[in-house]
């Protein structure tokens, strides 16, 4: 099966509206068929990985958990738009502390988010196949 | 790249996010309710640059529908659905901005 | 509605409502399917609840093979094995013994 490079943009914020966790759903699933899929955060669609999240008080699941899974489905490149963050008044260290083991370097664990300006990500985004903004 | 933008300035900011990340050699084309960010003498002048290069298309079928036809920017170029084709195969990899 | 043990279970043999599980709901499932839980069984329905409690899906089948390896030794880890204990599929029939819902991108 032939690889594509997959980015998935993720603008909004989570539990309002149903795009953040449909978004995720489709990233896993993309996994599954071993594609290259990479994840950008911005917008409001940073806080979807803001450490800290607590779903009790509204009855829904806090998918928040299930971005730590990432790592085993092999996608570790998750792009945040620093200029979200600073909007927002948030900064990395807000952000959950994902990771990923590098099976090329013995598993050492390795940080999966980088902050990266939104020229960054406009360069990121024209070296993709397919750009899927949720 | 080719990015659709499908949400009114006024209401969502998808036209801004795109406008963040746009390189310079994409173009945008504005559908469904993104064609009202196509008006002229609005308040928002966010497109003004990019219309400019002649790098914003707008659907004319959109822009009819909802009745704004005299009212879209000189330098904002109509297309029909041939149009969005070739504009997608042109510029390549597509964005649609929600 | 079918039910298992008083729980109620979707078209495919799923729990409905995933707070219903307990052991005995595990037993009959796989009754149903002429397997009888043995501890090899157990440490495979386990993983997967613990699994889901921690990031709230399902593994895929290679994320579960890959881990099975990792904490129950290289023996363990492969298709081979899981099919020989859950022979309609690791993810599939052993996900709905533990109570879980099918996995993502799961076919």
């Amino acid at each position: 099966m032939s690889t594509k490079k997959f980015m998935y943009l993720n603008r909004k914020a989570p539990y309002g509206t149903v795009y953040a966790l449909e978004s995720l759903e489709v990233v896993l699933i993309a996994a599954a068929f071993e594609q290259d899929v990479s994840l950008a955060f911005i917008d409001d669609g940073v806080y979807q990985i803001v450490e800290g999240q607590n779903t009790d008080g509204i009855g829904m699941k806090n998918f928040s958990k299930t971005f730590h899974a990432l790592g085993d489905y092999d996608i570790n490149q998750l792009y945040v738009s620093a200029e979200s963050l600073e909007e927002r008044g948030l900064s990395a260290d807000d952000l959950m502390p994902l990771i990923y083991e590098d099976e090329d370097d013995d598993w050492a664990e390795k940080p999966s988010v980088k902050i990266v300006s939104n020229a960054e990500l406009s360069k990121l985004m024209s070296d993709q196949d397919v750009c899927l903004s949720f | 790249m080719l990015h659709t933008v499908n949400k009114s300035v006024f209401e969502r900011n998808s036209l801004q996010s795109c406008l963040n990340t746009i390189d310079d050699s994409s173009v945008i084309l504005l559908i469904e309710d993104g064609v009202i960010s196509a008006a002229k003498n609005t308040k928002s002048s966010l497109l003004a640059d990019l219309a400019a290069e002649g790098r914003v298309f707008a659907l004319q079928g959109d822009v009819e529908a909802r009745g704004i036809s005299s009212k879209v920017a000189d330098n904002i170029k109509l297309v029909d659905y041939e149009g969005f084709v070739d504009l997608v195969v042109e510029h390549g990899t597509a964005v649609s901005w929600v | 509605m079918a039910e298992i043990c008083g729980a109620e279970v979707d078209e495919e043999g799923f729990l409905v409502d995933l707070s219903d599980w307990n052991k005995e709901i595990a037993v009959e499932m796989a009754k149903g399917d002429d397997i009888e839980l043995s501890e090899e069984h157990w440490d495979v329905i386990n993983f997967l609840r613990d699994y889901f409690e921690e990031y709230q899906i399902a593994p895929a089948v290679r994320v579960l093979t890959k881990a099975i390896g990792k904490q129950f030794g290289k023996e363990k880890g492969n298709s081979k094995y899981l099919y020989s204990l859950f022979p309609y599929g690791p993810g599939k029939q052993g996900c709905r013994f533990a109570g879980l819902p099918k996995p993502t991108g799961c076919i």
